[in-house]
Protein backbone atom coordinates (compact mmCIF):
# COMPACT_ATOMS: atom_id res chain seq x y z
CA UNK A 1 0.00 0.00 0.00
CA UNK A 2 2.77 2.31 0.57
CA UNK A 3 5.17 1.35 -2.19
CA UNK A 4 6.62 3.77 -4.80
CA UNK A 5 4.21 2.50 -7.31
CA UNK A 6 1.34 3.36 -5.75
CA UNK A 7 2.53 6.60 -4.38
CA UNK A 8 3.48 7.96 -7.44
CA UNK A 9 0.19 6.50 -9.14
CA UNK A 10 -1.84 8.72 -6.53
CA UNK A 11 0.31 11.56 -6.81
CA UNK A 12 0.08 11.81 -10.66
CA UNK A 13 -4.05 11.17 -10.71
CA UNK A 14 -4.20 13.79 -8.65
CA UNK A 15 -1.90 16.13 -10.18
CA UNK A 16 -4.12 15.49 -13.22
CA UNK A 17 -7.33 16.34 -11.52
CA UNK A 18 -6.23 19.65 -10.00
CA UNK A 19 -4.98 20.52 -13.81
CA UNK A 20 -8.18 19.49 -15.36
CA UNK A 21 -10.13 21.79 -12.38
CA UNK A 22 -7.70 24.75 -13.04
CA UNK A 23 -8.40 24.78 -16.75
CA UNK A 24 -12.14 24.55 -16.46
CA UNK A 25 -12.19 27.13 -13.98
CA UNK A 26 -9.76 29.31 -16.01
CA UNK A 27 -12.08 28.97 -19.10
CA UNK A 28 -15.51 29.58 -16.81
CA UNK A 29 -14.04 33.24 -15.18
CA UNK A 30 -14.01 34.06 -19.05
CA UNK A 31 -18.40 33.93 -18.24
CA UNK A 32 -17.57 36.87 -16.12
CA UNK A 33 -15.80 39.34 -18.22
CA UNK A 34 -17.44 42.93 -19.18
CA UNK A 35 -16.78 42.99 -22.96
CA UNK A 36 -18.04 46.30 -24.84
CA UNK A 37 -16.30 46.28 -28.54
CA UNK A 38 -16.65 48.61 -30.72
CA UNK A 39 -15.62 48.84 -34.31
CA UNK A 40 -16.60 51.61 -37.79
CA UNK A 41 -16.36 50.01 -41.69
CA UNK A 42 -16.12 52.76 -44.66
CA UNK A 43 -15.59 52.14 -47.94
CA UNK A 44 -13.72 54.43 -49.35
CA UNK A 45 -13.31 53.39 -53.27
CA UNK A 46 -14.74 50.43 -55.03
CA UNK A 47 -11.78 49.83 -57.05
CA UNK A 48 -13.15 47.46 -59.71
CA UNK A 49 -16.13 45.95 -60.39
CA UNK A 50 -16.91 43.18 -62.91
CA UNK A 51 -17.94 40.24 -64.32
CA UNK A 52 -15.44 37.31 -64.69
CA UNK A 53 -14.96 35.36 -67.71
CA UNK A 54 -16.98 31.83 -65.73
CA UNK A 55 -19.81 34.32 -65.12
CA UNK A 56 -19.60 35.21 -62.31
CA UNK A 57 -19.57 39.25 -60.61
CA UNK A 58 -16.27 40.21 -58.80
CA UNK A 59 -15.60 43.41 -56.49
CA UNK A 60 -12.64 44.91 -55.33
CA UNK A 61 -12.67 47.18 -52.40
CA UNK A 62 -10.81 49.70 -50.48
CA UNK A 63 -11.83 49.52 -46.98
CA UNK A 64 -11.16 51.87 -43.94
CA UNK A 65 -11.46 49.50 -40.49
CA UNK A 66 -11.58 50.87 -37.19
CA UNK A 67 -12.05 49.10 -34.14
CA UNK A 68 -11.28 48.37 -30.65
CA UNK A 69 -11.12 45.09 -29.63
CA UNK A 70 -9.36 45.78 -26.02
CA UNK A 71 -12.21 44.70 -23.84
CA UNK A 72 -12.40 41.31 -25.17
CA UNK A 73 -8.70 40.25 -23.38
CA UNK A 74 -9.24 38.32 -20.76
CA UNK A 75 -6.14 37.20 -18.67
CA UNK A 76 -6.98 33.54 -20.15
CA UNK A 77 -7.08 35.25 -23.91
CA UNK A 78 -4.60 33.43 -26.02
CA UNK A 79 -5.29 35.35 -29.57
CA UNK A 80 -8.25 36.87 -30.84
CA UNK A 81 -9.28 36.23 -34.60
CA UNK A 82 -10.83 39.35 -36.30
CA UNK A 83 -12.61 39.04 -40.08
CA UNK A 84 -14.98 41.23 -41.77
CA UNK A 85 -17.21 39.69 -44.08
CA UNK A 86 -19.83 41.13 -46.23
CA UNK A 87 -23.34 39.53 -45.86
CA UNK A 88 -26.18 39.86 -48.92
CA UNK A 89 -29.15 37.59 -50.31
CA UNK A 90 -29.59 36.99 -53.49
CA UNK A 91 -32.61 35.06 -55.23
CA UNK A 92 -30.76 31.79 -55.57
CA UNK A 93 -28.81 31.91 -52.09
CA UNK A 94 -30.99 32.73 -49.18
CA UNK A 95 -27.89 34.02 -47.33
CA UNK A 96 -23.93 34.73 -48.99
CA UNK A 97 -21.16 35.44 -46.58
CA UNK A 98 -17.90 36.34 -47.76
CA UNK A 99 -14.90 37.37 -45.99
CA UNK A 100 -13.32 39.86 -47.09
CA UNK A 101 -10.69 40.45 -44.87
CA UNK A 102 -8.85 39.01 -41.56
CA UNK A 103 -6.39 39.37 -38.97
CA UNK A 104 -5.05 37.85 -35.95
CA UNK A 105 -4.25 40.09 -32.75
CA UNK A 106 -2.11 38.38 -30.07
CA UNK A 107 -2.24 41.37 -27.62
CA UNK A 108 -4.06 43.94 -26.05
CA UNK A 109 -1.71 46.42 -27.46
CA UNK A 110 -2.77 45.73 -30.76
CA UNK A 111 -6.26 45.34 -30.04
CA UNK A 112 -6.98 49.32 -30.93
CA UNK A 113 -6.70 49.72 -34.71
CA UNK A 114 -6.83 51.53 -38.02
CA UNK A 115 -6.21 49.86 -41.35
CA UNK A 116 -6.83 51.01 -44.72
CA UNK A 117 -6.60 47.85 -47.02
CA UNK A 118 -8.19 46.54 -50.08
CA UNK A 119 -10.33 43.47 -49.69
CA UNK A 120 -8.05 40.16 -48.57
CA UNK A 121 -9.94 37.54 -50.34
CA UNK A 122 -11.78 38.28 -53.57
CA UNK A 123 -15.14 39.17 -53.62
CA UNK A 124 -16.74 36.56 -55.62
CA UNK A 125 -20.55 36.38 -56.35
CA UNK A 126 -22.26 32.64 -57.57
CA UNK A 127 -23.90 34.34 -60.20
CA UNK A 128 -24.27 37.72 -61.38
CA UNK A 129 -26.22 39.26 -58.95
CA UNK A 130 -23.92 41.84 -57.95
CA UNK A 131 -25.34 45.03 -59.48
CA UNK A 132 -27.11 47.57 -57.18
CA UNK A 133 -27.18 44.95 -54.52
CA UNK A 134 -27.13 46.33 -50.60
CA UNK A 135 -24.98 44.26 -47.95
CA UNK A 136 -23.53 44.00 -44.38
CA UNK A 137 -20.48 44.26 -43.45
CA UNK A 138 -19.92 42.58 -40.55
CA UNK A 139 -16.68 42.26 -38.05
CA UNK A 140 -16.53 39.52 -36.52
CA UNK A 141 -14.24 38.55 -33.60
CA UNK A 142 -13.45 34.76 -32.46
CA UNK A 143 -11.44 34.63 -28.84
CA UNK A 144 -9.11 31.91 -28.46
CA UNK A 145 -8.47 30.65 -24.88
CA UNK A 146 -5.53 29.75 -23.88
CA UNK A 147 -7.44 27.03 -22.20
CA UNK A 148 -11.51 26.34 -22.88
CA UNK A 149 -14.30 27.51 -24.30
CA UNK A 150 -14.02 29.75 -27.62
CA UNK A 151 -16.61 32.96 -27.76
CA UNK A 152 -17.70 34.11 -30.95
CA UNK A 153 -19.23 37.64 -32.02
CA UNK A 154 -20.11 39.95 -34.60
CA UNK A 155 -21.37 43.64 -34.95
CA UNK A 156 -23.62 44.14 -38.20
CA UNK A 157 -23.14 47.43 -40.20
CA UNK A 158 -25.48 47.78 -42.83
CA UNK A 159 -26.07 50.27 -45.26
CA UNK A 160 -23.92 49.86 -47.81
CA UNK A 161 -24.84 49.46 -51.57
CA UNK A 162 -22.66 47.92 -54.57
CA UNK A 163 -22.61 50.77 -57.69
CA UNK A 164 -25.70 49.78 -60.40
CA UNK A 165 -22.88 49.49 -63.14
CA UNK A 166 -20.21 47.53 -63.89
CA UNK A 167 -16.47 49.55 -63.97
CA UNK B 1 18.21 -11.99 -12.59
CA UNK B 2 16.47 -12.03 -9.95
CA UNK B 3 13.31 -10.00 -11.34
CA UNK B 4 13.39 -12.46 -13.94
CA UNK B 5 13.12 -15.47 -11.82
CA UNK B 6 10.61 -13.89 -9.59
CA UNK B 7 8.27 -13.14 -12.79
CA UNK B 8 8.49 -16.56 -13.85
CA UNK B 9 8.14 -18.17 -10.35
CA UNK B 10 4.95 -15.60 -10.33
CA UNK B 11 3.89 -16.02 -13.85
CA UNK B 12 3.93 -20.15 -12.81
CA UNK B 13 1.88 -19.67 -9.63
CA UNK B 14 -1.09 -18.16 -11.50
CA UNK B 15 -5.01 -20.01 -10.72
CA UNK B 16 -7.07 -20.11 -13.48
CA UNK B 17 -9.96 -18.24 -12.02
CA UNK B 18 -7.44 -15.42 -10.15
CA UNK B 19 -6.40 -15.13 -13.83
CA UNK B 20 -10.00 -15.23 -14.92
CA UNK B 21 -10.86 -12.20 -12.98
CA UNK B 22 -7.62 -9.87 -13.63
CA UNK B 23 -8.70 -10.60 -17.38
CA UNK B 24 -12.60 -9.41 -16.48
CA UNK B 25 -11.30 -6.41 -14.83
CA UNK B 26 -9.42 -5.52 -17.52
CA UNK B 27 -11.79 -6.15 -20.12
CA UNK B 28 -14.32 -3.91 -17.49
CA UNK B 29 -12.03 -0.99 -18.29
CA UNK B 30 -11.33 -1.24 -21.40
CA UNK B 31 -15.24 -1.21 -22.01
CA UNK B 32 -16.32 1.17 -19.88
CA UNK B 33 -13.88 3.94 -21.88
CA UNK B 34 -15.56 2.28 -25.28
CA UNK B 35 -18.76 3.65 -23.27
CA UNK B 36 -17.42 6.71 -22.47
CA UNK B 37 -16.19 7.51 -25.98
CA UNK B 38 -19.69 6.69 -27.49
CA UNK B 39 -21.40 8.17 -24.80
CA UNK B 40 -19.46 11.55 -25.49
CA UNK B 41 -20.43 10.99 -29.44
CA UNK B 42 -23.78 10.55 -28.50
CA UNK B 43 -23.77 14.05 -26.78
CA UNK B 44 -21.48 15.88 -28.68
CA UNK B 45 -23.40 15.07 -32.08
CA UNK B 46 -20.59 14.50 -33.86
CA UNK B 47 -18.43 11.63 -35.15
CA UNK B 48 -15.57 12.46 -33.11
CA UNK B 49 -15.72 14.47 -30.59
CA UNK B 50 -12.45 15.03 -29.45
CA UNK B 51 -9.20 15.46 -32.19
CA UNK B 52 -5.77 16.41 -31.94
CA UNK B 53 -4.73 19.15 -34.39
CA UNK B 54 -1.66 17.38 -36.62
CA UNK B 55 -0.35 20.20 -38.56
CA UNK B 56 0.84 23.95 -38.01
CA UNK B 57 -1.92 25.43 -40.10
CA UNK B 58 -4.29 27.08 -37.78
CA UNK B 59 -0.97 28.45 -35.75
CA UNK B 60 -0.72 30.68 -33.46
CA UNK B 61 -4.00 30.02 -32.67
CA UNK B 62 -3.89 25.86 -32.58
CA UNK B 63 -0.81 24.48 -32.66
CA UNK B 64 0.05 20.89 -33.33
CA UNK B 65 -0.92 18.62 -30.16
CA UNK B 66 -3.73 20.37 -28.76
CA UNK B 67 -7.10 18.57 -28.44
CA UNK B 68 -10.32 20.21 -29.81
CA UNK B 69 -13.58 19.73 -28.37
CA UNK B 70 -16.22 19.38 -31.10
CA UNK B 71 -19.96 19.45 -31.25
CA UNK B 72 -22.09 19.14 -34.31
CA UNK B 73 -25.77 20.80 -33.99
CA UNK B 74 -28.31 21.89 -36.70
CA UNK B 75 -27.41 24.90 -36.62
CA UNK B 76 -26.23 26.62 -40.43
CA UNK B 77 -22.97 26.79 -40.86
CA UNK B 78 -21.47 30.29 -41.01
CA UNK B 79 -18.52 32.46 -41.57
CA UNK B 80 -15.94 32.44 -39.11
CA UNK B 81 -16.48 29.31 -37.29
CA UNK B 82 -13.71 26.55 -37.02
CA UNK B 83 -14.94 23.33 -38.36
CA UNK B 84 -13.31 20.06 -38.92
CA UNK B 85 -14.14 18.24 -42.08
CA UNK B 86 -12.76 15.05 -44.08
CA UNK B 87 -11.95 15.67 -47.98
CA UNK B 88 -13.62 12.27 -49.89
CA UNK B 89 -10.95 9.63 -50.15
CA UNK B 90 -8.62 10.96 -47.14
CA UNK B 91 -9.48 9.57 -43.83
CA UNK B 92 -7.06 12.74 -41.87
CA UNK B 93 -9.49 14.85 -40.53
CA UNK B 94 -8.59 18.90 -41.25
CA UNK B 95 -9.21 21.28 -38.83
CA UNK B 96 -10.02 25.27 -40.58
CA UNK B 97 -12.00 28.35 -40.53
CA UNK B 98 -14.75 28.69 -43.10
CA UNK B 99 -14.40 31.74 -44.88
CA UNK B 100 -17.29 32.03 -47.40
CA UNK B 101 -21.03 30.57 -47.14
CA UNK B 102 -23.19 30.35 -49.84
CA UNK B 103 -26.64 29.49 -48.45
CA UNK B 104 -29.64 27.72 -51.08
CA UNK B 105 -33.15 29.65 -50.59
CA UNK B 106 -35.19 26.80 -50.98
CA UNK B 107 -33.12 23.53 -49.97
CA UNK B 108 -30.56 24.99 -46.83
CA UNK B 109 -27.94 23.22 -48.78
CA UNK B 110 -24.98 25.51 -48.37
CA UNK B 111 -21.56 25.64 -49.92
CA UNK B 112 -18.60 26.16 -47.93
CA UNK B 113 -15.08 27.75 -48.12
CA UNK B 114 -12.44 27.06 -45.85
CA UNK B 115 -9.24 28.44 -45.22
CA UNK B 116 -6.42 27.58 -42.48
CA UNK B 117 -5.76 30.82 -40.56
CA UNK B 118 -1.63 30.34 -40.87
CA UNK B 119 -2.16 29.55 -44.45
CA UNK B 120 -1.50 31.79 -47.69
CA UNK B 121 -4.11 30.57 -49.93
CA UNK B 122 -7.59 29.00 -48.93
CA UNK B 123 -8.43 25.54 -49.06
CA UNK B 124 -9.37 24.50 -52.57
CA UNK B 125 -6.08 22.98 -53.11
CA UNK B 126 -6.61 20.35 -50.23
CA UNK B 127 -10.62 19.32 -51.55
CA UNK B 128 -10.85 16.98 -53.96
CA UNK B 129 -10.03 17.27 -57.73
CA UNK B 130 -12.47 19.27 -59.41
CA UNK B 131 -14.45 20.17 -56.06
CA UNK B 132 -15.10 24.60 -55.04
CA UNK B 133 -16.76 23.93 -52.01
CA UNK B 134 -17.51 21.65 -49.13
CA UNK B 135 -21.09 20.79 -48.48
CA UNK B 136 -22.51 20.39 -44.90
CA UNK B 137 -22.22 16.10 -45.47
CA UNK B 138 -17.95 16.60 -45.61
CA UNK B 139 -18.21 18.63 -41.66
CA UNK B 140 -18.26 16.55 -38.67
CA UNK B 141 -17.73 19.13 -36.00
CA UNK B 142 -17.22 22.77 -34.93
CA UNK B 143 -14.87 23.26 -32.67
CA UNK B 144 -16.21 24.50 -29.41
CA UNK B 145 -13.32 24.29 -26.93
CA UNK B 146 -9.65 23.52 -26.85
CA UNK B 147 -6.77 22.23 -24.79
CA UNK B 148 -3.23 22.73 -25.42
CA UNK B 149 -0.52 19.97 -25.37
CA UNK B 150 -2.69 17.21 -24.29
CA UNK B 151 -2.61 15.48 -27.64
CA UNK B 152 1.05 14.91 -28.20
CA UNK B 153 0.70 11.43 -26.10
CA UNK B 154 -1.57 10.82 -29.39
CA UNK B 155 1.10 12.29 -31.94
CA UNK B 156 3.77 10.47 -30.58
CA UNK B 157 1.97 7.33 -30.00
CA UNK B 158 0.88 7.03 -33.86
CA UNK B 159 4.14 8.57 -35.41
CA UNK B 160 6.38 5.95 -33.23
CA UNK B 161 4.34 2.96 -33.18
CA UNK B 162 6.98 1.00 -30.79
CA UNK B 163 6.24 3.16 -28.13
CA UNK B 164 2.54 2.04 -28.03
CA UNK B 165 3.82 -1.50 -28.57
CA UNK B 166 6.21 -0.93 -26.00
CA UNK B 167 3.51 0.50 -23.06
CA UNK B 168 1.15 -2.42 -24.12
CA UNK B 169 3.55 -5.04 -23.62
CA UNK B 170 4.76 -3.35 -20.39
CA UNK B 171 1.39 -2.86 -19.16
CA UNK B 172 0.13 -6.67 -19.80
CA UNK B 173 3.37 -7.83 -18.14
CA UNK B 174 2.08 -5.51 -15.24
CA UNK B 175 -1.51 -7.03 -14.93
CA UNK B 176 -0.42 -10.81 -15.26
CA UNK B 177 2.29 -10.37 -12.59
CA UNK B 178 0.58 -8.07 -10.57
CA UNK B 179 -0.90 -9.71 -7.25
CA UNK B 180 -4.58 -8.03 -7.12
Amino acid sequence: MHSFGYRANALLTFAVTILAFMCAIASFSDNFSNQTPSAQIQILNINWFQKQPHGNDEVSLTLNITADLQSLFTWNTKQVFAFVAAEYKTSKNSLNQVSLWDAIIPEIEHAKFWIQISNKYRFIDQGHNLRGKDFNLTLHWHVMPKTGKMFADKIVMSGYRLPDAYR
Amino acid sequence: MGLIGETIDSIKSIQIRQLLTQAISLGMIVTSALIIWKALMCVTGSESPVVVVLSGSMEPGFKRGDILFLRMSKDPIRAGEIVVFNVDGRDIPIVHRVIKVHERENTGEVDVLTKGDNNYGDDRLLYAEGQQWLHRHHIMGRAVGFLPYVGWVTIIMTEKPIIKYILIGALGLLVITSKD
